[in-house]
């Protein structure tokens, strides 16, 4: 047993289960606090989300929904994953897949354009907005955490003027784009029928899953990722060995921005949201790919599983009681969980005395 | 300090140490780097508390549980690495922590002032109380933290390794404080490692070897050798055996050359030539901080020149990236192996191929990593320059000792078959077996027709392994001593100043 | 042209006591970038207390307020404290959780609040018009807030704590080199704990300060759009010095200023530029000056780094 806890991965695995754990443990007594009569009820409701509803079939098309918007969240989180093992830490995600929303979403509403260039315009401006970031960063040390979120905030902007031109007169959302222009969205190849006839779910996942293991074999086996970790984890050491640390800062950043627009193209263009050309605030996928990047580990796989419950439980949300509270409670519970795994150093390094105690008892012996 | 055992995880650095210090005595703690000078001493601070044991002043047992308790028995110290605020004045950092107040904690720095000038003149610690910690001196710099102590009326005065930074003749002045100190009723504790000094201004010293106590001797009644005996529990080899030097052609010119310097205006290197050939060992002797860490970055590509050029076996390398100088034959072993040297969360394997990660046989050409390769190269490395690790090739770097840390990146730069080999300070923090190991590297080096650069603060080994010396002061190459015929006292001079030829491109 | 440097003076005034609450902790060597979450919570502390002292004399609100939203964002902050010092936690992520925590926390809270008056009221809004007005003073015609004596006040303030008390001598050293302080008896600990809670309150202070500057009512679900963030920028464009960063709150407030004042300036309204770029403008200058300003950039030398006892 002890052996097994050794493990680095397994240490990781159980700091994650107590995050989520006490994240939902808080959220509760959040829930408690305000009303301690529906509490408990809208609680669990938000744990199973889609399980309550009672019918097979409509279990599996909610099941299909919390995953078409699980797919961007994973790409998201790769985003801040990939990001972070370079020692950045790209809050910017946030405002690159609003950036890699509005080029779909426009390409595909005013230009007309077929899904697979939509798709391209979109990773394209996410690595642009990406760019940007590295950019100020490796040539005018501009912290990266400040350039991203006035990123975001231009981003937000000028994508509601542009989203603007596209959409209803009456209503403040951008038009539909499968009545618009249906060869815009995603193939489904088969997927939906899985899910009850859901539309919204397409080859979105598949392409989710291949990017995620592409990141870890990148992260793990290349020559980049060695790259990338060694200048993470010792910025000077890298400039020692001769690693090019501007082209690096550079690149790394802009491949971030790529993946978090080619989330936003994924889910934008399903069909399942259109965009909202009044919103003030950016969406709050972005954030979550914090969470999700955290809580699973900063692993590539680790971060598809950590994903699907970060959006599980945000669906949940909409399923307690709204006499008494509001669907935010999930952001609370994400973001208590963000907090928690803060602390992930600490619990590992707790762990590991615990374990070389018992070690040190055992040979006393 | 009766019976101090003070542990770490994993080790004990003081079993059982016990050591008295007599009232106006200069005593000293003499030990190995890792023997547990620093430890016992910081526990005497009240920075450390120790498991077991008992302290008594004046016959009276005390708890030292901070700097403060420390501090209201009379006890000082002065670290080797310096505690000071650099963005902070002389003055304030001697106040601070003690600083004189008014109503509302409202600074009074008056009164502070004219004590520290009074005391400064009383010693004879010359210091500018305004000018900012960046700005000044080493040595300014050590007297400020000495007169830290005096401000506090401490009686008793803690020294660790405190002529590290310091030239012969600023070594001597501090040793004529320390004997002034000690007459006006002051004790003093001070570490060092260097048999000299301690022979020079102690009247008693203790050994410490492994945390263990070895014993006290009065210094007038012992020599060097039974001290160093003492310390490492064994005779001691001084000298690197090599025969003489065959220097053949130039392999690296570096002409005129001027950087920048991060921390004033001035320049760190200031128009400085010289060459080194294929089969000799020139080493830059100098004290710390008179732009040798720059003149390194300047050759190895770390830093930019203002201007200069450097010529690598005839080709000038002057604007080539670190990449393209590694790839045409530099080697650099550097000053800070945990800065530059290591990824310290990258096992040992991996660290090894930091400078060769992207040839052919360790990445493949679309761009994976070819694992088994790596680590057959590290285990060969491991076996041939006896690398000790916890887990071999996968161990992370972190976990390893200091000494294997250096041996590793020696043995990787090494290994590369450099043209030139720019080693600093590459004996820095290990213990003398391995150093004498490092030496005989470099000879080896030497004598396969290498050009080895060597940049030493240590003046042992500036005497015993280079072929030529280049003393540098202030940026400049002020002279070119031949290690056979000079001595410690000539170059402590060129060292530090006092003393400069014009040098001439040989 | 008043209109714009009355609302210049207290958008900078918002800026300016939280960007003294960021170099503060930053100074004690711990960073705060949960900034924007300790101004919502200030400004719910202030929104609640401006809503339920219904009828009161006007010093007794603004006091009574101004305490709230401090001691809310003090307590806020706690959870930065706790993490950083205690936890040797990642600080850009506990600030970040705090921002995230925040906003959905306080959208959570009102709207239960407003449901629980009004059963159809599902909104996350809370009005105090009538107490707003108790923070003006109306001098021909241009509105002096309090507030903004309030901030001229802190950075006086923090000015002589810095630079001329013992507890800023102290506090900075543990930002600059926390072994050294702890040579000569400082705790660390202390010191920073110091730095963390004086954030929270000028943050707090801050966010009511923001709620108040234009409008009488305020959705918590928008959090405070970024404020926290430019503040963070007007820092680090001050260097850590309380004058400069006063200067630089003034610059970035008239950014920010000319996005409600626009239309009063022919010469803007008629180049027609959707509202949308006056509201990007100061997220456009910040980048613009931190480009230009970055490279010479000296942070406290310890910052971010969680100080240990064992490490020499």
């Amino acid at each position: 047993m002890k052996k097994i806890l050794k493990n680095e991965g397994v240490q990781a695995f159980v700091a994650s289960v107590i995050c989520i754990l006490l994240g939902l443990l808080i959220g509760y007594i959040v829930l408690l606090f305000i009303n301690p009569s529906g509490a408990g009820e809208s609680i669990t409701n938000v744990i199973k989300n889609f399980f309550t509803w009672s019918r097979p079939q409509s279990q599996m098309k909610q099941l299909g929904n919390t995953l078409a918007k699980t797919m961007p969240l994973i790409l998201c989180s790769l985003s801040i994953l990939f990001s972070y093992k370079v020692g950045l830490f790209n809050i910017g995600c946030a405002g690159q897949y609003v950036a890699g929303a509005c080029a779909s979403l426009y390409a595909g509403l005013a230009w007309g354009w077929g899904w697979l260039p939509c798709m391209i315009f979109a990773i394209v401006a996410g690595a642009l907005l990406g760019g940007i970031t590295g950019l100020l960063k490796a040539y005018c040390n501009v912290n990266e955490v400040i350039s991203g979120i006035m990123l975001n905030w231009i981003a937000l902007y000028t994508s509601n003027t542009l989203l603007t031109n596209v959409k209803e007169t009456a209503s403040p959302y951008t038009l539909y784009l499968d009545k618009t222009n249906p060869n815009a969205i995603l193939p489904t190849l088969g997927l939906d029928k899985l899910f009850n006839n859901n539309s919204n779910v397409t080859i979105a996942i598949p392409l989710t899953i291949l990017m995620a293991v592409i990141v870890w074999i990148i992260l793990s086996k290349t020559k980049l990722g060695y790259e990338l970790k060694a200048t993470g984890n010792n910025k000077n050491a890298a400039k020692y060995a001769g690693m090019a640390q501007n082209r690096n800062i550079i690149m790394t950043l802009a491949i971030s921005g790529a993946l978090a627009g080619l989330g936003a193209s994924l889910l934008y263009q399903t069909g399942y949201m259109r965009w909202e050309c009044t919103q003030s605030s950016v969406p709050a996928m972005g954030f979550n790919g914090i969470a999700a990047a955290f809580l699973g580990g900063l692993h590539p796989i680790g971060a598809i599983f950590s994903s699907f419950f970060i959006q599980h439980i945000t669906d949940g949300g909409q399923y307690v009681n709204t006499n008494f509270y509001s669907s935010q409670i999930s952001d609370v519970i994400s973001s208590v969980i963000i907090y928690l795994c803060s602390f992930v150093l600490f619990i590992k390094l707790t762990m590991k005395k615990m374990l070389a105690k018992s070690d040190e008892k055992k040979g006393a012996k | 300090m009766l019976h101090i055992t003070k542990r770490f995880p994993g080790i004990i650095a003081n079993d059982d140490i016990t050591l008295q210090l007599r009232h106006g005595e200069i005593h000293a703690l003499l030990g190995e780097n890792g023997a547990g000078k620093s430890t016992l001493m910081s526990v005497l601070f009240g920075l450390y508390q120790a498991e077991e044991g008992t302290i008594k002043k004046d016959g009276k047992e005390v708890k030292i549980n901070n700097p403060n308790d420390a501090n209201d028995l009379g006890i000082g110290m002065v670290h080797q690495h310096f505690k000071l605020v650099e963005c902070f004045t002389v003055l304030d950092n001697i106040i601070m922590g003690v600083e004189p107040v008014g109503a509302m904690g409202f600074l009074q720095k008056k009164q502070a002032r004219e004590k520290v000038i009074a005391l400064s003149e009383k010693y004879g610690l010359q210091v500018d109380p305004d000018a900012k910690i960046e700005d000044i001196t080493v040595g300014m710099q050590q007297r400020t933290e000495i007169l830290k102590m005096l401000y506090r009326d401490n009686e008793i005065l803690i020294f660790d390794e405190p002529t590290a930074v310091l030239t012969p003749q600023e070594i001597e002045e501090l040793m004529k404080i320390m004997k002034n100190l000690a007459a006006e009723g002051k004790s003093i504790l001070f570490i060092s490692h260097k048999l000299a000094e301690i022979m020079a201004v102690a009247d008693r010293c203790s050994v410490l070897r492994k945390g263990k106590y070895i014993g006290t001797v009065e210094t007038k009644n012992t020599t060097m050798e039974e001290l160093s005996a003492m310390m490492v529990g064994r005779n001691v080899n001084f000298h690197v055996e090599k025969g003489p030097a065959n220097p053949g052609e130039v392999v690296l010119e570096v002409q005129h050359m001027t950087v920048a310097s991060k921390v004033h205006n001035n320049n760190a290197v200031k128009d400085v030539s010289f060459k080194v050939r294929r089969g000799e060992i020139v080493c830059i002797a100098g004290i710390d901080g008179n732009g040798q860490s720059e003149l390194v970055y300047g050759i190895t590509g770390l830093e930019p020149l203002v201007s200069g050029s450097i010529l690598l076996d005839g080709q000038d390398i002057t604007k080539s990236s670190i990449r393209k100088r590694s790839t045409s034959g530099m080697s650099h072993i550097p000053e800070d192996r945990h800065k530059h040297g290591l990824v310290l969360d990258y096992p040992l394997d991996y660290n090894m191929v930091l400078q060769t990660y992207f040839k052919p046989n360790f990445t493949s050409k679309i761009g994976f990593l070819r694992k088994k390769n790596i680590r057959e190269y590290a285990n060969r490395l491991i076996e041939e320059y006896d690398v000790r690790s916890g887990q071999g090739a996968v161990t992370p770097a972190r976990a390893m000792s200091g000494g294997n840390q250096q041996k590793a990146i020696i043995a990787r730069e090494i290994d590369k078959a450099p043209e030139v080999l720019v080693a600093v300070q590459p004996t820095r923090g290990l213990d003398v077996g391995a150093i004498e190991s490092v030496h005989k590297n470099l000879v080896a080096q030497r004598d396969a027709g290498k050009a080895v650069l060597l940049i030493s603060l240590e003046l042992d080994e500036v005497m015993d392994v280079p072929d030529r010396i280049l003393v540098m002061y202030e940026g400049e190459i002020v002279g070119e001593l031949d290690p056979k015929k000079t001595t410690q006292e000539e170059l402590g001079l060129y060292m530090a100043g006092a003393k400069r030829d014009e040098v001439k491109n040989k | 042209m008043l209109l714009l440097i009355q609302y210049t003076l207290i958008f900078a005034s918002v800026l300016l006591l939280v960007a003294l609450g960021g170099c503060i902790s930053e100074h004690s060597g711990v960073i705060n970038l949960g900034l924007e979450g300790i101004m919502v919570v200030g400004a719910l502390g202030g929104a609640l207390v401006m809503r339920s002292l219904g009828t009161t004399s006007a010093l007794v609100m603004v006091l009574v307020a101004m305490l709230a939203a401090a001691l809310a964002g003090m307590l806020y902050s706690c959870l930065l404290g706790v993490a950083a010092i205690h936890f040797k936690a990642d600080q850009t992520l506990v600030g970040t959780a705090m921002n995230l925590l925040a906003t959905a926390a306080a959208t959570v809270f009102v709207k239960a609040m407003n449901t629980a008056t009004n059963p159809d009221n599902h909104s996350s809004e809370i009005e105090y018009i009538r107490a707003r007005k108790m923070f003006i003073v109306n001098i021909d015609g241009f509105e002096f807030n309090w507030f903004m004596l309030v901030a001229i006040i802190a950075v006086v303030a923090v000015y002589f704590l810095l630079y001329k008390n013992r507890l800023g001598l102290r506090l900075m050293a543990c930002g600059e080199h926390p072994q050294a302080a702890a040579s000569v008896g400082v705790n660390v600990f202390k010191m920073r704990w110091t730095g963390v809670l004086i954030s929270g309150a000028l943050g707090g202070l801050g966010g009511l300060c923001y709620i108040l500057a234009g409008v009488s009512v305020w959705k918590f679900e928008n959090g405070v759009a970024g404020f926290g963030f430019l503040a963070l920028a007007v820092m680090i464009f001050g260097q850590w010095k309380p004058t400069r960063i006063a200067l630089a709150a003034l610059i970035f407030g008239l950014f920010r200023a000319l996005s409600n004042t626009y239309t009063g300036f022919p010469f803007l309204a008629n180049l027609n530029l959707p509202g949308n770029v006056y509201n990007m403008m100061p997220y456009i200058v910040c980048l613009v000056v931190l480009a230009f300003t970055s490279k010479a950039s000296r942070a406290p030398k310890a910052e971010g780094i969680p100080y240990d006892k064992g490490s020499r």
